[in-house]
């Protein structure tokens, strides 16, 4: 609106390939980032979310600071060129920022629509910017409206339960190199609550045993005890991929943990059984090499949403009246985003006014020494009288309901605005 | 009778090329009810297989399977009946596919073929004959199925990697079930082709003297079967399998036909009159 406008940027799964999110996928946690954040000029409140498949954030900023090159530069950190940044990078202002969040948080824009866990990320992604104090009043009536259009979609559409996740696709994958998976070993390296999904699904479809390895060997052992499975530290991985038949990689670290050279020496101790290697990751743990070695098989994300594509045609009727939500809620909210504009323009209006009106009412009392009290009384009455009765309709006007029902108060904001020159008057002050 | 075997054959041709059509639409529909009619529509143009052997016999008074239309009629005739006998066809999706078009073109290329009726020479006329032949037939029926099985297993095998999942993703089965097929066709397979080999040698022995004459039909048995001794160990202990076996199978059965055809056109040899 005037004082301020909502920026949502970002990359997803969509437009952007593993190896451009790689580079911006914030693995160190929330806080330097959205410090950094809070430090870019202009910049009012923000918020940002990091997942595998995205990287977005929402910052709410004054009207004309001109805060995008900077944001830009934070998330790429100089390591692509303008153009490029622009040919992957999406921008949404105001209204479409907001029906852009809604769709996310109702993972809508997931790469698996109908999956449940963007929501779950995004709560944990506000909480701590929320924490951090990093939000306001407009992003946490922002966020906790999405929230909620996220649950009100998953209750009255059915797109939760048609939802078919990547850990499906993983497990059709797995079905076409390996047949039956009875018998067969899973090993999770990282805890990663996606992987946890692909493996819960994987044991559904008769998976033999879960071996889990990851750094802390803490949570390595609460995992393992979900799957009734066995807990091993990250050293440990070379001897288990001897033993197992499916690897699903989630770690955080920035480097390949697995190399080509590895696996092929393994391979020879497996007397070439085939391994099928699932990379969550971002950025990669598994090097991209793997595939050229026989026998063995690796997809990252982007490969297992091209499986998922084939059997989506369901989900895409639950999707449509989902995005009707979608629309419906993102225009509530941007009513009540203008109606929260209205307020402090009629503030403005009277202070002006009244300002006005004072200055006046001094200058002509300076020169009119013989008036005082009583009739000084009368005058200020008077004065009162008509800059009531001359704001009386330009008030209604701002406050009235519009008669066909849609909401038009952004243009009567700026029509009164523009009317008594109401930015202007600020800016001089 | 011989008008009754030449129709056997036409029938033989003609309900062979339904089946092979019917597996096809069941490709490309996955209608489960095609899948059934193609099923039964081979196992009737096995029946008429055997008939046409049966009525060759009568015709000739020994086994049909001196001439070269007459061997390759065998080749086909056990491709047919291997496939029908095996549990596999139930596990491994559409191998019923390939495998019809094959014995359909065994079956076209038998027919371009002399049907003439060669007599046996008299050296041959000992029913080691049909034990050796049938035997060493029986074999390539096992070996041409591991072959149909190394093809799909190429095919599956490039889309997973190519991660492009395209027309024989779904329709293709799993490669562990199309590698269990190679497996134990190659098994098969080579049990009949040793039987072939040393019951022909023992023949050889009555009907020449020696066990081995080295002649290019032996010594390219000789070699098929050495391809497949190898692989085979290979398999069980250093575990050549996956796109290594495929591969193998596919190489092992273009020995097979060299073995079949190759031979007796290019070599020649104390085989050659039996095609």
């Amino acid at each position: 609106m005037q004082g301020e406008k909502i920026l949502l940027l970002g990359v997803n799964h969509k437009a952007t390939p593993v190896e451009i999110r790689e580079k911006i996928a914030l693995s160190d946690g929330y806080e330097a980032p959205l410090a950094a954040l809070k430090k870019i000029p202009g910049c009012r409140e923000c918020y940002l979310i990091s997942t595998c498949n995205r990287v977005e954030l929402v910052v709410v900023a004054d009207g004309q600071a001109l805060v995008e090159s900077d944001i830009v530069t934070f998330l790429f950190g100089g390591s692509l060129s303008e153009q490029e940044s622009s040919q992957y990078l999406y921008m949404y202002y105001n209204a479409d920022a907001v029906h852009h969040l809604f769709m996310v948080a109702a993972s809508l824009d997931s790469m698996v629509v109908g999956e449940s866990q963007i929501l779950g990320q995004l709560k944990e992604a506000y909480r701590y910017a929320a924490k951090f104090g990093a939000t306001g009043p407009l992003l946490n009536k922002l966020l906790h409206k999405s929230f909620s259009v996220a649950k009100r979609i998953r209750t009255e559409t059915g797109i939760g339960s048609s939802a078919v996740s990547i850990s499906y696709a993983a497990v059709q994958l797995a079905g076409k190199i390996f047949g039956s998976l009875k018998g067969k070993k899973v090993l999770l390296v990282g805890a990663g609550e996606m992987a946890e999904l692909a493996a819960e699904h994987l044991v559904g479809q008769g998976v033999d045993s879960v071996v889990v390895a990851n750094r802390t060997l803490a949570r390595a052992v609460d995992l393992a005890k979900r799957f009734n499975g066995s807990a091993v530290s990250m050293d440990e991985l070379g001897h288990q991929l001897e033993l197992v038949d499916i690897i699903i990689s989630s770690t955080g670290a920035t480097d390949l943990i697995l190399v080509k050279q590895d696996v092929k020496a393994v391979m020879r101790k497996r007397r070439n059984k085939p391994l099928f290697f699932i990379d969550i990751a971002v950025p990669r743990d598994l090097d991209p090499k793997l595939i050229e070695i026989d026998n063995v098989y690796l997809y990252d994300i982007d490969d297992l949403s091209s499986v998922v594509e084939i059997n989506k045609s369901e989900r895409d009727k639950e999707a449509i009246s989902a995005s009707r939500i979608v629309d419906e809620e993102a225009l509530k909210f941007q009513r009540w985003y203008q109606g929260r504009a209205i307020t402090p323009t009629i503030r403005e209006l009277r202070e002006k006014i009244d300002t006005i009106s004072s200055i006046e009412l001094d200058r002509t009392l300076a020169r009119l020494p013989n008036v005082n009290g009583p009739d000084k009384k009368i005058l200020e009455k008077m004065m009162k009288s008509i800059t009531s009765r001359i704001l009386h309709d330009p008030l209604t006007y701002l406050k009235s309901e519009s008669c066909s029902g849609r909401d038009d108060s952004d243009v009567k904001v700026d029509v009164v605005r523009s009317l008594f020159r109401l930015d202007s008057s600020s800016n001089e002050k | 009778m011989n008008e009754i075997s030449y129709l056997l054959f036409l029938s033989v041709l003609a309900v062979t090329f339904i089946a092979s059509a019917a597996y096809l639409v069941f490709f490309f529909s996955q209608n489960k009810k095609v899948r059934r009619a193609a099923r039964m529509i081979l196992v009737v143009s096995g029946i008429f297989q055997t008939l046409y052997i049966v009525s060759r016999y009568m015709l000739v008074g020994h086994t049909p399977i001196t001439s070269q239309h007459e061997a390759v009629i065998f080749f086909a005739w056990s491709t047919t009946w291997a496939y029908l006998s095996f549990r596999w066809r139930y596990s491994v999706k559409n191998f019923g596919t390939l495998v019809s078009i094959l014995i359909l073109s065994l079956l076209l290329i038998s027919s371009i073929s002399s049907r003439e009726l060669t007599p046996l020479v008299p050296a041959l006329q000992s029913w080691w004959l049909p034990v050796h032949a049938s035997v060493s037939l029986i074999a390539y029926g096992f070996l041409s199925l591991a072959f149909c099985g190394g093809i799909m297993y190429l095919l599956q095998e490039r889309e997973l990697k190519s991660k492009r999942f395209g027309y024989f993703f779904s329709r293709f089965p799993s490669l562990d079930a199309l590698d269990q097929l190679i497996s134990h066709c190659l098994t098969a397979g080579f049990v009949f082709l040793t039987l072939g080999i040393v019951t022909g040698s023992i023949w050889a022995r009555q009907a020449w003297g020696t066990y081995w004459h080295w002649d290019p039909k032996e010594t390219w048995s000789l070699i098929t079967w050495f391809i497949y001794l190898v692989q085979i160990h290979q398999r069980h202990t250093v575990g050549w399998r996956g796109k290594r076996g495929a591969v193998m199978a596919i190489m092992g059965f273009a020995a097979v036909i060299f073995t079949l055809w190759g031979v007796t056109y290019l070599l020649g040899g104390v085989h050659s009159y039996a095609g």
